[in-house]
C-alpha cells in the first residue's frame, strides 16, 4: 500500500528523487522483518522501502525523506535510496550495487567483538552477486563465523538486463554462496510463511554461533526499475512472464491463505487496510507540511564532530 | 616530561607506540590488514600488538581490500574503531568504492546521524625498484573527496601524535606513511599526546620564501634549508601534516609574509595537492607575491623501476635549492650537498637494503 500510494502520487512531482518501488517483492522483507529483533542490524539497497518498514523504520521519516524535507530520516540528504533509522538499527541503504554487503559483515564482526547475540542482516539483489565484493564479503563472514544473514532477492532483472545475459543459465545463485562455504538455501520469495520458517530456523542457529547464512528468494518487481510507472511496453520482458508473477501476488496469496485457515476475516483485513491508509495519509501530510532544509544545510555535516 | 623530550624513537616505533597507546585505553580499537601479525609486522609498526591485545582485535585478513574496507566501515557503525593497514597505497586502490561511496558519504548522506571512525594506513614505497605499482603518491585522490581527512606525517613525533588523533577522530582518516620515513629518528614523548588534524606546523622560520611541504619532502626541505641558510637565504618551512583539510590560515600568513612560495609534493604534478596550494595561494595572496609560485613534484609519468631511471625522476634537496635560487635570482652552490650523499640515490640511507 505504501509503494502504491507513492506510485499514485509520484506524478505530483513533489517526490523529486530516484525512487525504486518494491511492489511484488514485499514478502521477502515482511518475512525477514518478522524474524529479526529490534536490536538486530539491517542494511539494504536502492530498493529499500520494504526492508526499512519491515524493520520498524519510521514511515513519516521515510516519506518526508522522499519529499526532501528536513524532517526526513536522512534530513533531506539521502532521498529514497538512502534511508536510515537508528532507533530500530536500520543502519542505512545505498545505491551502489553490492555496496552494503561488506558493511553487513562488518556489523557481524562488531557483534562478535562485543559478544552479543544480535544478527546482522543485509539485503541485496541478484546483480550484487556479480560484484567482486560479494565473494570477498561472504568469504570473510564464513572465515570468522560471523552472524550475518545474507538475503538475496532474485527478481531476475538488473534495471532492464535479464539474468540470462548476466549469469550462466542453469546455475543457481544460492549455490555460489554454498561454494564459498556458507550455509545456503533457496526459497519462494512470494511465499511469506515458507520464508519465515526457513529464516527463523537459520537465525536461531546463528544466534547460537552457527555462522553466516545465505538465502536466495526468487521474486518479481512489478513496476519499472526506477519510478512509478509500469514498463512492460519497453519489451524487455514479456507480458506472459509479468502475468505469471502477478497472479502470484504475495500479499493476496497470503490473505487468501489466512482467511481460509480462519486466522483472520476479510473484515479484519479491511480494518487493517484502513488503519494503514490512515497512517499513510498522516505520513504524507507530515511530509507535505514539513519544511525544506535551509539551503546552507547543503554544506553542513561533511565531517562528524 | 623533561626526559620524554629527549627520548628517541624512529617513525615506525612511534607508529607502534601510538597503536599500543590507543588500544590500551580503548578496547573498541582494532587493527587488521595483510601482514599485521606476520613475522615482519609491517616494518615493525604492528610489533607486539597481537601478543598484547589478542587475535580478536589484531588479525591478518583475506586479500580482499574492498570488502575488508567495508567490514571496517560496518564495524565502525557499532562503535568499533578499526585501524586498517596496507603495505602499499597502490594495493588499496581496489577499495576506492567502499572508501568513496560509503566511508566518505555515510555521515553526510544520512543527515549527520552516524559517522565512520576508521583509520586506513597506507604506505608509499620508494626506491630499490619499487616501480609503477609500489610507489604511487595518490594523496590528492583522497584529498579530492569531501568527508575524508588525509594525514601525512613527516616526523616520528608527528607520526605518533597524528595517528592518535586520527584513531580518535570520528571521521574516516587516510593516514599516509612514506616508507623512507620509517627509520628516521626523532624526539617522541612516551605519553599520550594528540596533534590536531587540519593544523600545519612551521618547522623553520624565515622571511625570504615560504616552502610548503608534506611527508618525506619535508625531510629533503630540511636538508636544503641548511644549505640555503649558509647562503644567506631564510626559508619559512610549513609542513602541512594534514593535506585534507589544509591549514590555509598558516599557508596564507606565511606567503603574505615572504611573498614567495615553493610547494613540494611527493606525487606527480598534475592535479596534485601542490597544484591546489599554488592555485589557492595565487587567488588569495596574489598582491603579496613577488614572483610566480612554483611547484616541485614528479613529472606526470609512472614510476620507473631501474635505478638508472629513478635518478632524475625524484625531487630532492638539490632541486629545492636550485628552485629557491631561481626564485630569488641567486646562484647557490649545490656541490656540498651532492658530496654528502655517500649512499646510492635509490635508498634513503645505509639501513635500507630492500626488498621493499
Amino acid at each position: 500500500m505504501v509503494e502504491e500510494t507513492i506510485a499514485r502520487r509520484y506524478s505530483e512531482w513533489k517526490m523529486r528523487c530516484p525512487t525504486h518501488l518494491c511492489t511484488g517483492q514485499e514478502a521477502v522483507a515482511a518475512a525477514v522483518g518478522q524474524v529479526l529483533k529490534k536490536d538486530d542490524f539491517v542494511l539494504s539497497t536502492h530498493r529499500a522501502h520494504g526492508h526499512y518498514l519491515s524493520k520498524g523504520g519510521n514511515l513519516s521519516g521515510m516519506i518526508a525523506e522522499i519529499y526532501g524535507k528536513e524532517t526526513g530520516c536522512s534530513r533531506g540528504k539521502g532521498g529514497s535510496m538512502h534511508l536510515i533509522d537508528l532507533d530500530v538499527n536500520f543502519m542505512g541503504s545505498t545505491a551502489i550495487v553490492g555496496g552494503t554487503i561488506p558493511l553487513g559483515v562488518g556489523l557481524g564482526l562488531s557483534i562478535k567483538l562485543k559478544k552479543t547475540d544480535q544478527i546482522s542482516c543485509v539485503f541485496f539483489g541478484d546483480a550484487a552477486v556479480e560484484e567482486g565484493v560479494f565473494y570477498e564479503s561472504v568469504n570473510f563472514a564464513v572465515l570468522k563465523k560471523l552472524p550475518v544473514l545474507f538475503i538475496c532477492e532474485n527478481n531476475f532483472y538488473s534495471v532492464y538486463s535479464p539474468l540470462k545475459v548476466r549469469q550462466p543459465e542453469g546455475r543457481e545463485i544460492y549455490k555460489l554462496a554454498q561454494a564459498i562455504g556458507c550455509q545456503s538455501e533457496q526459497g519462494d520469495g512470494n511465499n511469506v510463511l515458507e520464508m519465515y520458517n526457513k529464516v527463523s530456523s537459520a537465525v536461531n542457529s546463528m544466534r547460537n554461533g552457527g555462522g553466516p547464512y545465505f538465502f536466495e528468494f526468487k521474486t518479481y518487481r512489478w513496476r519499472e526499475h526506477c519510478g512509478h510507472n509500469y514498463d512492460n511496453d519497453l519489451g524487455y520482458r514479456t507480458q506472459e512472464e509479468y502475468n505469471f508473477w502477478k497472479e502470484r501476488d504475495p500479499v493476496s496469496i497470503f490473505e487468501t491463505f489466512l482467511i481460509k485457515e480462519s486466522v483472520i476475516t476479510k473484515n479484519e483485513i479491511n480494518k487493517i487496510e484502513i488503519n494503514i491508509q490512515n497512517e499513510l495519509d498522516l505520513a504524507f501530510k507530515f511530509a507535505e507540511d514539513s519544511d525544506f532544509p535551509k539551503d546552507d544545510e547543503a554544506f553542513k555535516d561533511i565531517y562528524a564532530k | 616530561m623533561q626526559n620524554d623530550k629527549k627520548r628517541k624513537l624512529n617513525y615506525a616505533q612511534a607508529i607502534n607506540e601510538a597503536m599500543f597507546c590507543a588500544m590500551e585505553q580503548d578496547e573498541s580499537v582494532i587493527c587488521f590488514g595483510l601482514g599485521v601479525d606476520d613475522p615482519k609486522r609491517i616494518f615493525g609498526t604492528t610489533s607486539g600488538l597481537k601478543e598484547r591485545f589478542g587475535p580478536e582485535r589484531v588479525f591478518d585478513m583475506p586479500t580482499s581490500e574492498n570488502a575488508m574496507t567495508g567490514v571496517g566501515i560496518g564495524a565502525s557503525f557499532n562503535g568499533i574503531r578499526p585501524v586498517m593497514t596496507h603495505q602499499r597505497l597502490d594495493f588499496f586502490l581496489l577499495a576506492m568504492d567502499q572508501l568513496v561511496n560509503n566511508a566518505a558519504k555515510w555521515h553526510y548522506m544520512f543527515g549527520g546521524k552516524t559517522s565512520v571512525p576508521i583509520v586506513i594506513r597506507l604506505l608509499i614505497g620508494r626506491g630499490w625498484g619499487q616501480g609503477p605499482t609500489h610507489s604511487q603518491s595518490l594523496q590528492s585522490w583522497f584529498a579530492h573527496i569531501p568527508g575524508l581527512k588525509v594525514v601525512m606525517p613527516a616526523t616520528a613525533s608527528d607520526a605518533k601524535g597524528l595517528l592518535l588523533s586520527s584513531i580518535f577522530d570520528n571521521n574516516p582518516v587516510i593516514f599516509i606513511e612514506h616508507r623512507w620515513l620509517h627509520n628516521l629518528e626523532g624526539d617522541v614523548p612516551a605519553v599520550d599526546y594528540r596533534i590536531p588534524l587540519g593544523k600545519a606546523q612551521r618547522l623553520r622560520m624565515g622571511e625570504d620564501i615560504s616552502i610548503i611541504s608534506n611527508s618525506y619532502m619535508t625531510i629533503e626541505a630540511l636538508h636544503a634549508i641548511e644549505v640555503l641558510l649558509e647562503n644567506g637565504v631564510n626559508c619559512d618551512l610549513i609542513d602541512l601534516r594534514t593535506v585534507s583539510p589544509i591549514d590555509w590560515e598558516m599557508v596564507y600568513s606565511s606567503v603574505k609574509k615572504t611573498g614567495r612560495v615553493l610547494v613540494l609534493d611527493t606525487s606527480v604534478s598534475t592535479c596534485s595537492v601542490a597544484s591546489e596550494i599554488v592555485a589557492r595561494v595565487s587567488m588569495e595572496c596574489f598582491n603579496d607575491l613577488k614572483c610566480a609560485p612554483a611547484r616541485l613534484a614528479l613529472d606526470d609519468c609512472p614510476t620507473p623501476t631501474s635505478s638508472a631511471l629513478t635518478k632524475k625522476f625524484y625531487m630532492g634537496a638539490e632541486d629545492i635549492i636550485v628552485s629557491v635560487g631561481k626564485m630569488l635570482g641567486k646562484k647557490i652552490d649545490i656541490s656540498k650537498i651532492s658530496m654528502q650523499k655517500a649512499f646510492p640515490h635509490d635508498v634513503p640511507g645505509d639501513w635500507f637494503k630492500g626488498p621493499f
